[in-house]
């Protein structure tokens, strides 16, 4: 492999530099706020207030605003922590590192509430709390993967090497949800399929949704605003005493 | 490098010699764990004969878990995994070899006994066999997978518990299969499947473990 045919954009170096990620980051910041917080709301307030009760399950239901973003971000984030991991690993950038780094808790937290909502919500539907079947095993595992991660990441003091660490616990775990994923399947099933798809005409009439739509838009664009956060405080933490960040007007004030 | 690796497993192997308690020790543990149970749960023979499979393959995992924490440890507190790394021969290399040592020393003596403990439990004889092939199949893939896990703790304080907190997650699938294996064996029923899964399962762990736990190492 000549290094001629594996160029990458210059964008894509220029996000490794904590100075370009910096300001780029914050120039963006308020763009997601605004996203995440229009779309939230519209979704939130249309889907609890507005979308017609389910003829079998009532306003139960209506949980789904809440508990079907979480449970499709808890993946994605994982996956994007490995991805910016593995850019970490392979590009040596400091940056990616602290991006995967700040995947974490919020990737946590995602799950937690997915798991959670679904127990309320499988209480009147199910007859109860927590079955073991093969999503809520597989978001179990998901959530003890993230646990996992986090351990490890505190554990290290030092950042760069807690980063790599990190990094390949991440893309191993990552290799491994889907298999996770079709073992319990095979072992027990009672979840019912995934509410949408991709490629499949929606199962359920507009009015339930849309509003679902504009939540699962919202929370990824609240994903995006927390790790650009959280990514440009470690960013002021690790880089505090060099110079371009003493002479930036966020420091200086002007 | 066959013979890098050889030397490392001759060398591996002198050293457990002379400790023979590393190797009798997960064993032991393998059996009190077992021995729980029914201690805990019920002494009855139509509980433990149904709860058997998976009662062998958790204090399986238990036990190779245990004996993890020192895959590298003991090298890198005396400073010998940092000379085996500069080595002119790939991380990968060691790996494999390490792990290969881990599996003889943890591995093999629980498929040995396993017979006698599955008597014990009351597991129909019939699905013995079928116990003995899915610990064979299943238990390398304990150690590799766990063996990135311990890569990545080496030098870590506390490692034993991050460890633990590691890898149970990966181990997930080989549970479900190793233990649904034996229960099918005891109904009578086919367990191709399960063992060309568990050989699948074993397959894929030997090609990502040599690279993940190599690169952990270097870190």
């Amino acid at each position: 492999m000549t290094q001629s045919i594996w160029r990458m954009p210059r964008w894509f170096h220029q996000m490794g530099s904590p100075k370009w990620f910096y300001d780029f980051g914050g120039s963006l910041l308020p763009w997601f706020a605004l996203a995440a917080f229009v779309l939230l709301t519209w979704g939130i307030v249309w889907g609890l207030a507005f979308a017609p009760a389910d003829y079998q399950q009532g306003n139960s239901f209506r949980i789904m605003y809440v508990h079907v973003p979480a449970a499709i971000l808890s993946q994605s984030i994982f996956l994007g922590m490995a991805v910016a991991g593995a850019v970490g690993l392979i590009w040596k950038m400091k940056v990616a590192f602290m991006v995967a780094r700040s995947c974490i808790a919020i990737g946590a937290t995602f799950t937690a509430i997915a798991l959670l909502t679904g127990a309320i919500w499988g209480k009147p539907t199910w007859g109860a709390y927590w079955v073991w079947d093969a999503r809520l095993t597989s978001t179990l595992v998901l959530l003890f993967l993230y646990a996992g991660v986090m351990a490890l990441n505190q554990a290290i003091s030092e950042r760069q090497i807690a980063g790599k660490a990190t990094a390949i616990l991440a893309i191993v775990g990552t290799i491994n949800i889907p298999i996770i994923k079709y073992s319990v399947e095979w072992w027990n099933t009672l979840h019912q399929s995934s509410s949408f798809t991709l490629t499949a005409k929606p199962s359920m009439p507009a009015d339930m949704y849309l509003p679902l739509l504009l939540t699962v838009l919202g929370s990824y664009c609240l994903f995006v605003l927390v790790v650009l956060v959280r990514t440009r405080t470690q960013i002021l933490q690790t880089q505090s005493g060099t110079s371009w960040l003493m002479q930036h007007r966020d420091i200086t004030g002007a | 490098m066959i013979r890098f690796i050889l030397t490392i497993v001759r060398r591996d192997l002198l050293l457990v010699a002379r400790q023979p308690a590393e190797m009798i020790n997960p064993l032991v543990f393998f059996v009190l764990v077992i021995a729980m149970f029914p201690l805990g749960i019920s002494p009855e023979a139509s509980l433990l004969s149904q709860t058997a499979a998976g009662v062998i393959w958790i204090a399986a995992m238990l036990a190779t878990l245990l004996s993890l924490e020192l895959l590298f440890k003991l090298d890198h507190d005396d400073g010998s995994l940092e000379q085996l790394l500069l080595a002119p021969y790939p991380s990968w290399s060691l790996v494999i070899a390490k792990v290969f040592v881990h599996w003889l020393v943890s591995g093999l003596p629980l498929i040995l006994i396993s017979p006698l403990i599955a008597t014990m439990l009351f597991l129909p004889s019939e699905a013995v066999p079928t116990l003995m092939l899915s610990l064979l199949l299943g238990t390398p893939t304990l150690s590799l997978l766990g063996a990135i896990g311990a890569a990545l703790v080496t030098g870590v304080r506390g490692g034993g518990m991050l460890l633990t907190l590691l890898i149970l997650p990966l181990y997930v699938p080989v549970i479900i299969f190793g233990a649904s294996s034996v229960a099918a064996a005891a109904q009578g029923m086919p367990v191709d499947g399960y063992m060309a899964l568990l050989a699948a399962m074993l397959v894929f762990a030997l090609m990502i473990t040599p690279w993940a736990a190599g690169s952990a190492l270097k870190l």
